[in-house]
């Protein structure tokens, strides 16, 4: 009888602060998982006589503190934010493919090869051919991973994963052959692109490629096709049950063939990027493993691509600080792998804790007002 | 040396065929774990993992004990962890069990790479092998057919297997919580219970395939030991249609694939060597749309399997 009697304007204001509360928990969960995680660790670094207090001031120095520790985590991180973006768009259907590190060396090989025939022609024509060739490589190579998949029932994460082997091999096979710059000695790579061809740093100051603006575009494109559009509503009841999806009439062919072909597109970009803002050449070093590291960045965002971004850049940060680490505490390089290990499973093992706690639910406060 | 050039072209099946058994154990027993870990019903990408880790354990217990199989049973005990883990805390609501497994595969190599680092120098005692070549007086054939007798375990765990899951209460039991949670529950079987041992016999399977890499073949420990064998084993177990036998003939037939390159390379064809070494992708691709439909997709999966469902 009592919470009858509030009066309207109070009962909703208080509604528009409940309905963030059960959102709250999306960050403090992660939050608490993440500190866990950090504990944990220290219990290992204590057990080795090493120092938590110094490892994570310097993990916070390399990566997070000055301009140049962002600039170096910024870097590292615009790759893998369209990576994770490969696995999280096909995830939004029920599809697991792991194999963006296939889409990522295609593209790089498509803009290095493509570029080094450009060397004459202006950059306002040639950037958009060099964009366009990559991301279409990628898009052809997952977008094939979705269409044998409806196609031909071909299960897409043993065939995403043997195309990413098949796309490396046909990579070093053109850097070592076709287009390989015979001035190239120690490193087979496709000839240097010219200036006029190369991506530059943003103007913010620091020395961030323009990859990494793409990256959060193309994260906050995918959230909105994905929640706010109705093509991204089909995705996802098609995600839930392909069969009820179908017998809805909902066009499943196209949407798989299509988010498979939009994520490989924008893990084609990634290559596009490694080749013009980073390398200045497609060789072995653009397939560095990002396309891996995105999967398990997709999986800590449960798939959702707002998420992506806070985790790539708490992952790039940490191994941003590998370096530092390794030379102030007398620690090998892999101790920066352990610690992400140990945080991201206790990330992932926050995820039963989701409902659990009545602090995050409207009764809780209704109850309480 | 001089037999080389005697046998000729005849060298590159021999060397197929060696390869084949060389290469395909470790895809072999961490097919096989996976095929149990999946057989339940739960799927564990950490295999890769926990692939290096038992590389790493196995190859330093055996440099400390001199004991090459002393090396092989702490790869399993240390995989039979990795297991336990994955096993245990994927019982947990809402937990994703690929998901962790992809986060225990950078966890366990970690850990291998930190503990490791002591071990890439010194000298480990090899694993035995069985010479079937004696009657041969062909340097190549005897190559060919030294056979170690990981291989042979592995070959007999398959066959076991088969066996177990057909014809065996504790087979039936993780099929039928492979199958349906549901109906395992209501015939009172725990599918946590056997998932989690499920998860670490898997677990255990996966390291003795890491020991075989550290002790074996290559033979060392290094950090480039595995190139993703752990991760492309799992996703054979589905190309195998998660029966022990197939998986032994996969991992055969990957391994002989692998071995295509070097064996060419060996005759003097080393054109287009990054193409060879795609061979066994390739093979297994194509084999894999020819072997499926779109009518009867996967029919032999496990009920609960997320990864097919």
């Amino acid at each position: 009888m009592k919470e009858l009697a509030t009066t309207p304007l109070s009962s909703q204001s208080s509604l528009g602060i409940l309905k963030w509360v059960p959102r709250l928990e999306f960050v403090a969960i992660p939050i608490f998982a993440v500190i866990c995680g950090f504990l944990i660790f220290s219990v290992f670094l204590i057990l080795l006589g090493k120092s938590p207090t110094d490892f994570f001031a310097l993990v916070y120095k390399a990566g997070f503190s000055t301009a140049f520790s962002w600039q170096n985590t910024l870097s590292r991180a615009a790759p893998l934010l369209l990576a994770a973006l490969c696995v999280a768009l096909p995830a939004k259907l029920g599809l697991v493919v792991i194999g963006g590190e296939g889409a990522i060396a295609l593209g790089a090989v498509a803009a290095g090869a493509i570029g080094a025939y450009l060397t004459n022609v202006s950059g306002v024509i040639a950037m958009p051919i060099l964009f366009l060739s990559a991301a279409l490589t990628g898009a052809f190579w997952i977008g094939l991973v979705g269409f044998l998949r409806i196609k031909r029932g071909v299960n897409e994460t043993i065939a995403s994963l043997l195309m990413a082997y098949i796309a490396i091999a046909i990579s070093n096979h053109l850097i070592e052959s076709v287009f390989r710059d015979p001035a190239s000695l120690n490193k087979p790579s496709t000839a240097s692109l010219s200036e006029a061809l190369r991506v530059g740093a943003m103007p913010i100051g620091i020395d961030v490629h323009w990859g990494f603006l793409a990256g959060l575009i193309a994260c906050i494109v995918s959230w909105i096709l994905v929640e706010k559009t109705t093509l991204g509503f089909s995705a996802r009841i098609a995600g839930g049950n392909i069969r009820a999806a179908q017998v809805q009439g909902l066009p499943v062919a196209k949407l798989i063939i299509g988010f498979t072909a939009l994520g490989g597109a924008i893990a084609g970009i990634a290559g596009f990027y490694e080749v013009t803002a980073v390398h200045g050449s497609a060789n072995a070093s653009v397939f560095a493993g990002y396309g891996y590291t995105g999967i398990l960045i997709a999986f800590l965002a449960r798939h959702n691509a707002l998420a992506i971004i806070p985790i790539t850049i708490m992952l790039a940060g940490f191994e941003a600080s590998s370096g530092l680490i390794q030379r102030r505490m007398d620690l090998p390089d892999a101790t920066i792998l352990v610690f992400e290990g140990i945080v991201f499973v206790a990330i992932l093992f926050s995820e039963t804790l989701y409902g659990r706690f009545r602090f995050f639910k409207h009764e809780y406060w209704k109850a309480d007002a | 040396m001089s037999d080389v050039t005697d046998i000729g072209l005849w060298g590159v099946p021999l060397a197929i065929i060696g390869g084949a058994i060389r290469v395909s154990t470790p895809f072999l027993f961490v097919s096989l774990g996976e095929c149990i870990t999946e057989r339940s019903g739960r799927i564990n990408l950490g295999l890769e993992g926990t692939l290096i880790f038992g590389a790493m354990s196995g190859y330093a217990i055996a440099v400390n004990t001199q004991s090459p199989w002393l090396g092989v049973l702490g790869a399993a005990f240390f995989g039979m962890i990795f297991g336990l883990f994955h096993g245990w805390v994927c019982k947990f609501k809402s937990v994703n069990d690929i998901a962790i497994g992809i986060a225990l595969m950078l966890l366990g190599s970690g850990l291998a790479f930190f503990f490791g680092k002591p071990y890439i120098q010194p000298v480990a005692p090899d694993l035995p092998a069985i010479s079937f070549g004696w009657w041969s007086e062909i340097e190549q054939v005897r190559t060919a057919l030294q056979v170690n007798v990981l291989f042979i375990i592995g070959l007999i765990i398959a066959l076991f297997l088969a066996w177990g899951f057909k014809s065996t209460k504790i087979g039936l039991t993780v099929r039928v919580v492979g199958d349906s949670t549901d109906a395992a529950r209501a015939i009172g079987l725990e599918p946590d219970k056997i998932r989690l041992l499920s998860t670490a016999a898997g677990g255990a399977l996966a390291g003795i395939g890491g020991a075989y890499l550290s002790l074996y073949y290559p033979g060392s420990w290094n950090e480039g030991i595995s190139s993703g064998q752990g991760l492309m084993a799992v996703a054979l177990v589905i190309f195998a249609r998660w029966n022990p036998i197939n998986c032994f003939w996969v991992a055969l037939l990957f391994g002989g694939a692998g071995a295509l390159g070097p064996a060419l390379q060996s005759v003097g064809i080393s054109e287009g060597y990054y193409l060879f070494f795609a061979a066994p992708y390739v093979l297994t691709l194509g084999l894999l749309i020819a072997t499926s439909s779109p009518n009867k997709a996967m029919d032999s999966a496990p009920g609960e399997l997320s990864i097919t469902k």
